[in-house]
């Protein structure tokens, strides 16, 4: 088949039991229906199997794992430092301490 | 501001009087015209604070309820919470002002200082909370009246509304209407929610060392103290955090701290929400309905701090679309 882009052709190659077509111009890669499904399953697989990962470095002690948010929360959660910005500048003296 | 000469003179010679009994008029230094001991703390709609020397004179909010302000001060004057509420000093009657708002006495303490985030005492402020809801209310003075948190969601909104529509207050008004009655003060909270005695509108203002300048912290402000769900004591603070205006690490602590000292408000381990999500929505509509007040009696938009609240009530208001979708179909 023709590659849809830069009309070189498109050789088909198999990767874990996935057919994918990859054009020999521009080496843009095409999926059939279902095909970034069967991807995505397979990563999911191997990211399941793949042995545990380094240790990553101690997080610092000020900064434990993210405390629970509700769901309607602000998006950035989960990064200890943040917030700090608006906390210390303007929140801090107003906002904190306002009924 | 207020400004309101009487008003203010004649608190000042409450707090003179009040100031003078420990401190007679030749030892004290307000008197002997030493700077910074003396003027006008606060002067709001819902309280006026005048200090002389070593005490205060407040003037409650217009329209308080006598047989409620009473309890609440005996409240405050209970052996009971001694360290964690500041005790009154004893007044020469009841006095009031011409308008009959109530008029108390209390020793000066020396507040948060809102310029140091670094030195903000948010552990002592969740011990002093998890101390208050785990003292015994039929030991108090009673009947003990409900605490306020709930009542004052529905006068924030109310004080929106008096300014008239602008762009974002649909976002506030839809976040309220998807509270449940007993949060905007509609109804009792239901059954299965713990109670205890709250102090109802905590922030970090509501906070004092005494005695001056390095004494314990101790919560001051009693209007809003009664029985109710102490998880609204904690909802100002998780507010802020959910909004992102309160650091994840800084929240942390204070709930870690409130759990440490036995709080009742949240489960000991695990996710605290359930029980933080409905009082948390509620303090967020209550300040962005405030910010719009406020911004529009200073003649101004919203600015940016206000403005991560009154979004937030966007996505709460979003969320609550989601949700309820499914119902109504």
């Amino acid at each position: 088949m023709q590659c849809p882009k830069c009309h070189a052709a498109m050789h088909t190659y198999n990767r874990n039991g996935v057919q994918i077509e990859q054009c020999s111009g521009c080496r843009g890669i095409f999926l059939d229906y279902g095909e970034l499904e069967a991807l995505t399953r397979l990563e999911s697989q191997w990211a399941q199997q793949a042995p545990p990962a380094p240790p990553a470095p101690p997080a610092p002690q000020a900064y434990p794992a993210a405390p629970a948010a509700p769901a309607w929360g602000a998006p950035q959660h989960g990064h200890g430092h943040h917030g700090g910005g608006h906390y210390r500048q303007r929140g801090f003296g107003r906002m904190l301490f306002s009924s | 501001m207020h400004c309101d000469p009487p008003l203010l003179r004649a608190l000042h010679d409450i707090a003179r009087r009040a100031a003078h009994r420990t401190a007679p008029p030749g030892a004290c230094p307000a008197c002997g015209g030493a700077a910074g001991l003396g003027g006008v703390l606060a002067d709001r709609v819902d309280g006026t604070v005048v200090r002389h020397g070593g005490a205060v004179a407040k003037a409650h909010a217009a329209g308080t309820d006598e047989q409620e302000h009473r309890l609440r001060i005996g409240v405050a004057a209970h052996p009971l919470l001694d360290g964690i509420l500041l005790p009154p000093l004893p007044a020469d009657a009841t006095p009031a002002t011409p308008e009959g708002r109530p008029v108390t006495a209390w020793p000066y303490g020396v507040p948060v200082d809102p310029r140091d985030p670094d030195a903000a005492p948010w552990e002592e402020t969740a011990r002093l909370l998890a101390r208050l809801h785990q003292v015994t209310p039929v030991a108090l003075p009673g009947p003990l009246p409900g605490m306020r948190g709930p009542a004052k969601v529905t006068l924030a909104v109310a004080r929106m509304r008096a300014v008239g529509e602008r762009p974002g207050t649909d976002a506030v008004e839809a976040a309220w209407r998807a509270l449940p009655p007993w949060a905007r003060g509609e109804a009792p909270a239901p059954e299965g929610r713990p109670t205890a005695l709250c102090h109802g509108d905590l922030h970090l203002g509501q906070l004092v060392r005494h005695p001056a300048p390095d004494g314990p912290w101790l919560l001051i402000d009693v209007d809003d103290l009664g029985l109710g769900d102490p998880a609204w004591d904690l909802a100002r603070p998780a507010a802020w955090f959910a909004a992102g205006l309160l650091p994840s690490a800084i929240w942390a602590r204070f709930l870690d701290a409130y759990r440490a000292a036995g709080g009742p408000a949240v489960p000991a381990d695990g996710d605290p929400w359930p029980r933080l999500d409905v009082p948390a929505r509620a303090l967020t509509v209550q300040t962005a309905a405030l910010a719009f007040a406020k911004s529009a009696a200073e003649g101004r938009t919203p600015d940016d701090v206000e403005h991560v609240m009154i979004d937030t009530c966007a996505r709460i208001a979003s969320l609550r679309t989601e949700l309820d979708a499914p119902a109504s179909s």
